[in-house]
């Protein structure tokens, strides 16, 4: 009775058992996957146990990925964020949200090769778009825009916007609308309200939404190889880490790419989540209203 | 720069009306503000008074109407342009920043100098007492201290017109009534005009120079507190103003003035409209009192002790529910005669 009651006060009870299933399906399918690939890593098929990293980091062949990766992942961030910040502020102030927010979400929905699938026809040589842009007379000869940079940056824009946007809109809706409303009152134009009110409320959220959206670009995988040009500049840090795996069956090379993945993964996030201190972190709303 | 400025003579809504919709939330209501006048616009909760508000302050656009101050047209501009303060019902302080930085705001957008926004910052926090907790964060604050914040930062700008949206609704009993007092106090200590909307007849009676009672988006009545509270002009705003007895009852005018039979029970009254016939006659409980020749009888049902006297409800022979008050004990299930005096007794039209 009293060691239940104790238990209680520490807000232990029966309901605590609950998360019991959460906690084994964390350990079995994440914590022990990256551990184990942690030890499969330094212990490479030949070598010392850094040889898998020394392998990566004296091969500009395979160190370039991360570069090229941060390459597509980085402006694909900025530009999903910072489009999803006026968006977000306009919709929220529409009625009709949720067919809009319908009509975003459909992208996530449909997967990721579909829409690479139908970006391949969309925007091919002898795509709609080329053969508008050819009879309309404003391109001479097709605009490439598949197999290359471009076609997996689009593709990723229309994959990570509807997600940048929604997370957006969740912070954006959390805003007290009356605050702009007395930034109005004493004097604030829009651009102020939104620099000095809007933004600074804001950036907390948008430091998750970044880190989100990294990640999410970071581990591109089916678009650069559906639309880029996997053997050239979208040859990116998960190509290489499939082509160890099961195309040279190395395993603990695998394994040591997808830790330097994460590496990279983990300081960007770090860093975001580090500059989210240095800003305002309390509720965007005052008072008891 | 904002429009206005301090020196004006007065604001004028003429007919404004605004819609949602297919709704009309405001019908042509006209009203003028003396400058340093107090002026309460009273109703019950979706009555307008907030929409009305809002179209002043600029946050809603009227759909018909129009705004002066003075020989200037106000309703074409935005809330940016006009130069009200406001006070939030929320308070609506920013959370990211100081208080002195929620103070200054309106200096800041302004570009005053920085001197300048310092030392008036530092006036405004000391009309509120506030001078210790400049460097704190809103969400550091009681509530009473941070209606004061939002206060100060409206009226630091020297604004010719303070809009106030409900702001005592968030605190409780004790500091209500402190609030109010300090409300009043600035008011008069920088004479400039405010506009106060409340639900709470008291609020306004203790407040204002005049209300402006609405109901259903239209004015029903615009007075001094002590015409309202005194001569309420119909029956719903004597609802409003603390009448709780209202009753069905017929009329007739006779040689010393107007007489009616609430029931079985005949009472001399005082006719606000033109009434013969059905009529409401409308009594206060605090006019309604025991008196052993009293021409209403009825069984006293519910009794609370007030400190300085009895509230009680009790039923009449005819089964109407009556308020009263009385200064000496009353027990449920006694039977009690009351009667009110003439003037307190108002008649209005059915």
């Amino acid at each position: 009775m009293s060691l239940r009651r104790r238990l209680r006060e520490r807000g232990l009870d029966a309901v605590t058992l609950l998360v019991l299933p959460g906690v084994v399906f964390v350990l079995a399918l994440f914590i022990y996957p990256f551990l184990y690939g942690l030890v499969l890593s330094f212990t490479p098929k030949e070598g010392g146990w850094l040889a898998n990293y020394q392998k990566f980091f004296s091969d500009p062949f395979l160190y370039d990925t991360i570069y090229l990766t941060l390459q597509i992942a980085v402006p694909v961030t900025l530009l999903n964020t910072v489009l999803s910040v006026p968006v977000a502020l306009r919709v929220r102030l529409l009625k009709r949200q949720r067919l809009l927010t319908t009509i975003l979400v459909i992208p996530i929905t449909l997967g990721t090769v579909m829409v690479a699938e139908g970006l391949l026809t969309y925007l091919g040589p002898r795509g709609w778009l080329n053969r508008f842009l050819l009879e309309v007379g404003i391109a001479d000869s097709p605009v490439r825009l598949i197999h290359n940079y471009w076609g997996v940056m689009l593709s990723l824009v229309i994959n990570g916007f509807p997600f940048t946007f929604l997370l957006t809109l969740s912070y954006v809706s959390g805003i007290d609308p009356s605050l702009e409303q007395a930034g109005a009152m004493l004097g604030a134009r829009a651009r102020q309200r939104f620099f000095r009110i809007l933004l600074p409320l804001l950036a907390p959220g948008l430091a998750i939404t970044l880190a989100l959206s990294f990640v999410q670009a970071f581990t591109v995988f089916p678009s650069a190889v559906l639309l880029g040009a996997p053997a050239g500049p979208t040859r990116v840090i998960s190509i290489v880490a499939y082509q160890a795996a099961f195309e040279q069956y190395d395993y603990s090379l695998a394994s040591a790419i997808a830790m330097l993945m994460a590496g990279v993964q983990v300081i960007i996030i770090v860093a975001l989540l580090g500059a989210r201190t240095l800003v305002f972190r309390g509720p965007a709303s005052t008072g008891k209203g | 720069m904002p429009i206005a400025s301090r020196e004006f003579r007065e604001l004028r809504l003429e007919r404004i009306s605004r819609d949602f919709g297919q709704v009309r939330a405001l019908r042509d209501v006209s009203l003028t503000v003396g400058r340093g006048e107090f002026v309460a616009l009273l109703g019950p909760s979706g009555c307008g008074k907030s929409t009305a508000l809002n179209c002043i302050a600029g946050l809603l656009q009227v759909t018909d109407g129009a705004i002066w101050l003075d020989e200037r047209r106000l309703d074409e501009a935005g809330p940016e342009d006009r130069g009200f303060g406001m006070v939030f019902q929320n308070y609506a302080l920013f959370p990211h920043m100081t208080v002195r930085r929620n103070v200054g705001f309106g200096l800041v957008t302004q570009r005053r100098p920085k001197a300048e926004i310092a030392r008036r910052v530092d006036q405004a926090l000391a009309l509120v007492r506030l001078e210790t907790q400049a460097e704190k964060l809103p969400g550091q604050l009681s509530g009473g201290q941070q209606q004061r914040v939002a206060i100060a930062r409206a009226i630091v700008v020297e604004p010719p017109l303070v809009l106030m949206d409900e702001p005592l609704s968030n605190l409780d009993a004790k500091l209500r009534l402190e609030m109010r007092a300090e409300i009043r106090r600035i008011h008069t200590m920088l004479g400039c005009s405010t506009i106060y909307v409340t639900h709470d007849q008291e609020e306004a009676l203790s407040l204002a120079d005049r209300i402006l009672v609405m109901i259903d988006g239209q004015t029903r009545q615009l007075g001094t507190p002590e015409e309202l509270y005194a001569r309420p002009a119909h029956a719903d705003v004597a609802e409003f103003m603390g009448y709780r007895n209202l009753f069905p009852c017929r009329a007739e005018t006779t040689a010393d003035g107007l007489a009616v039979t609430i029931g079985t029970a005949r009472l001399q009254a005082t006719p606000m409209d033109a009434v013969g016939g059905a009529a409401v006659a409308a009594i206060r409980p605090d006019d309604l009192r025991p008196q052993s020749d009293g021409p209403i009888s009825a069984t006293v049902e519910i009794a609370e002790y007030h400190g300085r006297d009895f509230y009680a409800v009790a039923r009449g022979a005819d089964g109407i529910e009556l308020y009263f008050r009385s200064p000496m004990r009353v027990n449920p299930g006694e039977p009690v005669r009351l009667a009110a005096p003439r003037d307190r007794v108002l008649v209005y039209a059915a």
